[in-house]
Parts: structure tokens; C-alpha cells; sequence
């Protein structure tokens, strides 16, 4: 078993069977969490009926669509109608390979590992166009026609922010970037005396519309095309279309959070006095309080399985508030929990801006992305380059 | 046979599997998804040279940008009516002829110039875990030994861009009046 872990290969397979394992779940769960997060700024209440708040919802879409029937258009291109929604998540999921989840959990530290990335979401809209084609309907080619004009749009803004966040950091390796930050003790969103703040919301703006979300959804704009792409889709390769959207999510989340906010970092590494404060109080606090939640729950719920399950909710989340407490598991957890953080504060954003801002006309997606936010991004990359000239010397 | 080789001849198969594949399909878009995947192999096989950098642009810049282009447009023309029609059919000795001419001036110049193209810090292939400085040598390269052929393509590309807007903005002006 020792002689099995030294093997250079064996951990990084078990993280990625782990990966491939967990992530449906955590798909599910942030779907849950995006219905409950719209749900409130609607002024409703989302999904009450599985389980206690509806925590049990996402077992039960995914169960519902696994029995759904496969259905598969007659006059379709059934070989690509297949290929679509594999390549899709395939790709997507591929991308998690380079991802620093922590400074000792991750697949590979590759030199391309932004290449990378950006690689793998272009080869997924692939999956958009060919998925959006292969189902022989017009809505279904009007929305793969969209994706494909605002993937290529959208893709040079996102480069040129990636670019200019490269520059600075001096390294295309994911955990190069992390450390060069560390070096220079101030966040990539931050540096440059603050210039770098330009790529920085530019490619949130680029990287909400490459991952067709709320307000760059036209490709699956429900008011005007049904459901745009996957309309013909149902059931599981339905699901795996949104289960790739929600990797692409959380992957353009995380090179977010790795190019500009720090990656695994603790808010202000350099500053010793805020080692026990933010490593050790916070995530204990943090757990407890959610614990604290969970443990009123008890007594409102009528049902007595739903009072045992906000039991066991509030069980895990003591032990998990415990587990920081322990130096030994806090050394092992604290960079996974500082990604795992500022990723959900990224995807908070995603759904936040699905709630607030309306939907853009056609010609006005294709306006921003051309005539505001390349020539800005080139604007901001040529700044920051004179700047960091000026100033490292 | 090392794991190197063994990846070189299965990426190999897979190229060229998908090249003939592309140039038999009749249906363009079923043509399109395998020369995607002949260039995702061009890039696998990159990446067993350890030209990483190259393999990360290859699939950015061919699949990433230009084949989804080529769908955008093939999208566009009604499969049906052009996949029953055979056309070019009157080309196929000259293309034939062409093809075994190039075929062998590509293996006469790779049987005659072996070790012609080893540079000095040439990539190495690297064990498990280590990290190679691949990109930064091809951007030292690109910035210093070849920054004219490199200016130079940009201004290629720059002009091909505007006379691209000028073309269409050209037919927009005829389609209107």
C-alpha cells in the first residue's frame, strides 16, 4: 500500500476517480443552491418537498432523469446526436485535471495548464454547435448558430484578460501562478497598482458568456428559441449537457479565483498576525454557525424523517467545524477549504447576475463583445505591460 | 517497446484513420467532427514530442477557433441536397498524381534530412511530474531568432482581417439599395 502511494501515478488517479465520482453530486448541489438562491430573490421559497428544505432535491432529479425515456428525433443525425453530449461533458470535466484545489491536492501542475483549460472549453462548444445541428429542428440550429458566434466573440476577450493575468504572474502553470502571487503578496485582481482590476472584471463579463449563463444565455434562451441547443434532449444526455455547463461553471470559477483572487490562498498570506484568525477561527466559526442553522431546523420540521435528517445535517456539519479545529486535519483541509470558498463565492456571482440582470438582444451581445470589450481588454493588457515594466524594472 | 512509441503509432492511427475518414465522408459536417479529430491527434502527437506549448495552441487555434468557423458556415448549407451530388469526380487522376508527387517529395526530404532540423536546446522528452520550460522557449524563439517572419505574419493576418470587413460591408451596401 506505501510502495502503491509513492508511485508517481497512483495519487493523481484516485483524485481524478474522486473527482469524476463527486462532481455530479456537486453539480446537483449547486443546482439546488442556484433554484434556493433565485427562489429568494424572487421573494420565494424554491424547492420545499424532498426532504427538509429540499435538501434531497437534487437525488431526485437525478433519479427522475436516469428513468426518464431516452428520446432521439427520427430524422436526426443519431451518430453526433450521441457524440454531442459526451464531448460536452467529456471536455468540461477534462478540464479539472489542471485545476490547484489545494497546495496538495491536484491531478497534474503542467506548464500549459491555462492552455489548457482554454483548450478544453473550445473544444465543448463543439458539443454545443454539433448537438444543436444533429437534432434536425430549427430551434435547436438557431441556438448552436448563437453559440458558436458568442463562443468565438467571447473567447478573445476572456484570452486577452487570461493573457494580461499571465503576464503578470510570469508562468502558464496553474500552481506557478498561485506562488507568484504569493511572492508578490498581493492578489492578481490587485496588482499593478490596482490596474489589474481591468482583466480582472473583464473576464468575469467574458467568462459568464463562455459559459452561456444569465445575461449571455441566448443559446438556450427559453422566451424566444424553447430551450435553444439541447431542445430534442431529454433525459440523461440532457443531464450530461448540464452537468457540463455546471463544470464549465465551476471550472472558469476556479482560473478565476487561481488567476485573480489567489487560488488557495488565504486572504493576506503574507501577514502572520491573521494565520490563526482566518485559518483556523474562521472555518471553525463558519461550520458551526451553518451547524447552529441546521440544528433549528429540528424542532420545525413536522416529519420525523425529516428531523432526523436535519439531525445528521447538523451531526456533519459539528464534525466538520471539529475537523478544523484539529492542527493535523486543518493543515490537510485549510487550502481545499480557502478554493472551495472563493469558488462558491464565484458561483454565488454566476446566479446572482441570473437573478438581476435581463436577458441581452442579439445585437447587443455581439456590440459589447466586439466594440466595448476587446478594444478594452487590449487597452487593459498594454497598460498593465507598461506599468509592469515601469515598475519591476 | 517503450509506452512512447506505442502512443506515437496508435496517435499516428488515429490521424490518419481520421484523415481518410474526412476525405470519404459524404456528409460534410460527419467530415468536419473527424478532422477535428485529426487534428486533436496532431496535437497528441505534439504533445508526445513534449512540444507542449504547441499541442495547447493547436487545439485552441484549429478546433477552438477555425473548426468551429467551418461548422458556423456548414451549418448554414442544407446537408441533404450536397451529400447525394458527386462532385469533382472529372479531378480524380490529376489529384491522385498530385498526392504521390507530394507524398514523395515529403518522404525524400524525410529520409534525406534526418537531424536537419535538431536546434540546440531542443525539447526533451521529461519523466512523470517535472515541469519543461517549453513555452517560454518558443517565446524567446518567436521574440528574437524569428521576429520578422513573425511581424510579418501579423501584418498577413491584420490585412486579411480588414479586407474581410470590407467584403461584407461591400455586399451589405448592394443588398440594401
Amino acid at each position: 500500500m506505501e510502495q502503491l502511494l509513492e508511485n508517481p501515478h497512483v495519487p493523481p488517479l484516485i483524485l481524478t476517480a474522486v473527482i469524476i465520482l463527486v462532481f455530479p453530486l456537486i453539480a446537483g448541489y449547486i443546482v439546488l443552491a442556484e433554484r434556493k438562491v433565485l427562489a429568494d430573490l424572487q421573494v420565494r421559497l424554491g424547492p420545499m418537498r424532498v426532504g427538509p428544505y429540499g435538501v434531497l432535491q437534487p437525488l431526485a432529479d437525478a433519479l427522475k432523469l436516469m428513468l426518464k425515456e431516452d428520446v432521439i428525433p427520427s430524422k436526426s443525425d443519431k451518430w453526433i446526436f450521441w457524440l454531442a453530449p459526451v464531448l460536452s461533458t467529456f471536455t468540461a470535466l477534462s478540464a479539472f485535471a489542471v485545476l490547484p484545489l489545494s497546495d496538495r491536492f491536484f491531478v497534474a501542475d503542467v506548464n500549459i495548464g491555462i492552455l489548457f483549460i482554454l483548450a478544453m472549453s473550445s473544444i465543448g462548444a463543439l458539443g454545443l454547435i454539433l448537438g444543436g445541428w444533429s437534432a434536425n429542428s430549427k430551434y435547436s440550429l438557431m441556438g448552436s448558430l448563437r453559440a458558436a458566434a458568442q463562443m468565438v466573440s467571447y473567447e478573445v476577450p476572456l484570452g486577452f484578460a487570461t493573457v494580461t493575468a499571465i503576464m503578470c504572474a510570469g508562468t502558464l502553470s496553474m500552481q506557478g501562478v498561485i506562488a507568484s502571487q504569493l511572492e508578490r503578496g498581493v492578489w492578481g485582481a490587485f496588482d499593478n497598482y490596482g490596474l489589474m482590476l481591468i482583466p480582472t472584471v473583464l473576464f468575469i463579463i467574458a467568462g459568464t458568456a463562455e459559459t452561456n449563463r444569465a445575461p449571455f444565455d441566448l443559446p438556450e434562451a427559453e422566451s424566444e428559441l424553447v430551450a435553444g441547443f439541447h431542445t430534442e434532449y431529454s433525459g440523461f444526455r440532457w443531464a450530461l449537457f448540464f452537468l457540463a455547463e455546471y463544470a464549465a461553471i465551476v471550472v472558469i470559477s476556479a482560473l478565476c479565483v487561481t488567476l485573480f483572487f489567489g487560488g488557495w490562498l488565504r486572504p493576506f498570506p503574507n501577514v502572520a498576525a491573521l494565520e490563526m484568525p482566518l485559518n483556523t477561527l474562521f472555518p471553525v466559526a463558519l461550520f458551526a454557525l451553518i451547524a447552529l442553522g441546521c440544528s433549528k431546523g429540528i424542532f420545525r420540521q413536522a416529519l420525523v424523517g425529516f428531523r432526523l435528517v436535519m439531525a445528521a445535517l447538523t451531526g456533519l456539519f459539528l464534525l466538520v467545524a471539529a475537523a478544523f479545529a484539529l492542527p493535523v486535519a486543518n493543515e490537510l483541509m485549510i487550502g481545499l477549504f480557502w478554493f472551495a470558498f472563493k469558488l462558491a463565492a464565484m458561483v454565488y456571482l454566476f446566479i446572482w447576475y441570473r437573478g438581476t440582470f435581463p436577458r441581452f438582444r442579439y445585437d447587443q451581445l455581439m456590440d459589447v463583445g466586439w466594440k466595448w470589450l476587446i478594444p478594452i481588454s487590449m487597452f487593459g493588457l498594454i497598460l498593465n505591460g507598461i506599468v509592469q515594466l515601469l515598475a519591476r524594472g | 517497446m517503450s509506452l512512447d512509441t506505442v502512443l506515437f503509432y496508435v496517435l499516428a492511427a488515429l490521424v490518419l484513420g481520421s484523415a481518410i475518414m474526412t476525405i470519404t465522408r459524404r456528409n460534410v459536417v460527419h467530415a468536419a467532427v473527424w478532422l477535428i479529430s485529426a487534428l486533436v491527434g496532431v496535437a497528441g502527437l505534439f504533445l508526445s514530442r513534449g512540444a507542449e506549448f504547441l499541442a495547447g495552441v493547436q487545439v485552441i487555434v484549429y478546433i477552438g477557433g477555425i473548426m468551429v468557423l467551418f461548422l458556423f458556415v456548414i451549418m448554414l448549407v442544407p446537408v441533404h441536397d450536397e451529400s447525394t451530388q458527386r462532385r469533382f469526380s472529372n479531378q480524380k487522376w490529376p489529384a491522385t498524381l498530385a498526392a504521390v508527387a507530394l507524398f514523395l517529395w515529403v518522404a525524400f526530404i524525410a529520409v534525406n534530412g534526418v537531424g536537419m532540423l535538431d536546434h540546440p536546446g531542443m525539447a526533451e522528452p521529461l519523466g512523470p511530474g517535472s515541469l519543461s520550460e517549453n513555452s517560454e522557449a518558443v517565446g524567446l524563439v518567436l521574440f528574437s531568432q524569428y521576429l520578422l517572419p513573425f511581424e510579418l505574419a501579423s501584418i498577413l493576418l491584420l490585412v486579411a482581417i480588414i479586407g474581410a470587413i470590407v467584403m461584407s460591408k461591400t455586399r451589405n451596401r448592394e443588398t440594401e439599395s
